[in-house]
């Protein structure tokens, strides 16, 4: 049997909202001040897992932020730049994540009853439908996939 | 989230369109959180004004209106709304230039000319014009257990730690919120069992001056992140570090971690004991801090360190107090700063008022160096032109410039950087 059904996961919504697109995934929290380029939504700093990568349009898997407090203006500045990720996945709760969150206006939520960055590969298409709490994973490798 | 009645009446437009969008950003924020209810605050620390080419254009985009550009970035508002007073004492902290040095710093005059419109803007509304990152040097020091909305990792820590008051690290759209409504939410270490130590750092060796509690503080910044440590020492702590030290030593633990609050056991107001800080609960861990985790952060802070020629030495980070502008003229009285190296030293206005009138302003301008306000090299990124090596008595600037600008940093004490200013040469090793 090939697996035609997406892989889901539930969680809570953070921000509401539906969105898809392509999986950006890391292991490494990230900065907002000093840590991102908002003109293009590009992670700069320095020994960062995805530095030189953009964010800009992609599911943002990640465990959570760190760093100034910059944190929501930076990602608030993405979204007038029109490089904001389509939607945030992440594991960690703190005010600079809640916060950066809900001014980048993109779908986003936590407390998942799996870890996502076991779940979600870089390139996998993931539809996140945080009013419903709920996010499908469709892996790369596999027939059928969308690009 | 349950609102009060008072809260439901700004909720519901009660207090005009401003006050109604920043507690629907509240609303969103606090859910976003999984916060029950909101706290009422009288305490804001926040970056209002404007100092970017972008915001210039967005305003002119908007008709020119500083309420639009308050809406946008301050409130998370699509729509402009007139901004009313502020309903709270509202502090304003540091910016990306000194407006006194614009050119030092390497900023055109009509974004200097758009920063004045947007700092008229801000204190029109009833923001204190402190420009600093240390507003608890200049008049804004919160009582223990008051709730504040404050902004600035490194008075976060200090306002949490040190005096005892109650502060999440928030953000420019949740502090313009604040600042109208008197509310943030109640979530974080707003709350008791949050405050509570999970890391035990027992001392092996004395930490004495601010280089040490530097040292101190960005090793375990780096070894438990965000969470919150519990200095503890046998022999007892020794001499009681006092405002530059414990400026100092936030400021390093929350640039390597992302420590909000941490306790020193027998000093700070919430770990008047061991057990006190840790109330009642069993550490996570426990670490050691002995002469070989001294040297080691030394090695990882210096890391960058390569040349020893060195074209800019930067004083002040956070904002230097007095005391340090003391020592500093102490140091470079009589002596020059080396033709191909500048020292620029940063401090709040109010401070630097204080310089002028005592004459240390004097004795560091004629020795060459200068005293600079509002700023500093990590948010402005304004170095002097040409320069490859900086020489900082900050670890939070060590980690940051050479990240943020690929320079070459050595830290040091403050004796060393006067003398690197002076010989143009770093000279200073672990002490």
């Amino acid at each position: 049997m090939h697996n035609i059904f997406p892989l889901v996961i539930r969680g809570r919504k953070v921000v509401g909202g539906i969105a898809e697109g392509e999986a950006l995934v890391t292991r490494d929290r990230i900065s907002g001040w000093g840590g991102i380029d908002p003109r293009t939504g590009t992670v700069i700093e320095t020994r960062h897992e995805l530095r030189g990568q953009s964010f800009a349009g992609k599911v943002l898997v990640f465990p959570g932020a760190k760093g100034s407090s910059g944190w929501s203006a930076m990602f608030h500045m993405t979204r007038l730049m029109n490089s904001a990720p389509a939607a945030f996945l992440f594991n960690e709760m703190t005010t600079k994540m809640a916060l950066g969150a809900v001014v980048t206006h993109a779908p986003s939520m936590t407390d998942f009853e799996r870890d996502p960055l076991e779940c979600i590969a870089t390139g996998d298409w993931v539809r996140v439908d945080a009013d419903r709490g709920v996010i499908e994973i469709t892996k790369k490798n596999k027939p059928g996939d969308r690009p | 989230m349950h609102l009060s009645d008072e809260e439901k009446a700004m909720y519901d437009g009660r207090d005009g369109p401003a006050v109604q969008k920043a507690m629907d950003l509240l609303m969103r924020y606090g859910e976003a959180l999984g916060a029950e209810r909101l706290v009422e605050t009288r305490n804001v620390c926040a970056t209002i004004t404007s100092t970017t080419p972008f915001q210039r254009d967005f305003a002119l985009a908007k008709g020119g209106g500083m309420d639009a550009v308050f809406s946008e970035f301050s409130l998370d508002s699509q729509e402009t709304v007139e901004i009313p007073k502020f309903k709270v004492f509202t502090s304003h902290l540091q910016l990306g230039f000194d407006p006194g040095q614009p050119e030092r710093m390497g900023v055109s005059e009509e974004i200097v000319q758009f920063y004045n419109k947007s700092e008229r803007h801000a204190a029109g509304l009833g923001a204190q014009i402190m420009n600093t990152c240390t507003p608890y040097q200049v008049g804004n020091i919160p009582t223990r257990g008051e709730h504040c909305a404050w902004m600035e990792s490194s008075a976060v820590v200090y306002c949490n730690s040190v005096l005892g008051a109650r502060t999440n690290t928030e953000g420019r759209e949740s502090t313009g919120a604040a600042m109208l409504t008197g509310r943030i939410p109640y979530w974080g270490y707003h709350l008791d069992e949050n405050r509570r130590a999970t890391h035990v750092v027992e001392l092996d060796v004395e930490v004495e001056s601010v280089q040490d509690w530097g040292l101190l503080g960005y090793y375990i910044g780096e070894h438990v992140q965000e969470r919150v440590p519990v200095v503890h020492s046998k022999r007892g702590i020794g001499r009681v570090p006092n405002l530059p030290r414990l400026k100092h030593f936030g400021a390093a633990a929350s640039s390597s971690g992302g420590v909000e609050m941490y306790h020193i056991a027998g000093i700070t107001p919430e770990a008047l004991t061991l057990e006190q800080a840790l109330g009642g609960r069993a550490p996570v861990e426990v670490l050691r801090y002995g002469e070989a985790e001294r040297r080691a952060t030394y090695e990882k802070i210096n890391a960058t360190g390569k040349d020893a020629e060195v074209q800019y030495v930067m004083l002040g980070c956070p904002h230097y107090t007095i005391e340090q502008i003391w020592e500093a003229a102490q140091l470079i009285e009589g002596r020059k700063v080396h033709p191909d190296c500048e020292l620029w030293i940063f401090t709040p206005r109010a401070i630097k008022s204080l310089a002028d009138r005592n004459g240390y302003t004097k004795i560091i301008e004629d020795a060459g160096g200068i005293l600079m306000t509002d700023s500093c090299s990590a948010m402005s990124r304004a170095v002097p032109k040409g320069t490859r090596t900086v020489a900082l008595d900050s670890a939070k600037q060590a980690h940051y410039l050479p990240a943020i600008l690929g320079v070459q940093a050595w830290f040091g004490s403050t004796a060393e950087c006067v003398d690197a200013a002076c010989t143009g040469r770093w000279n200073g090793g672990m002490q």
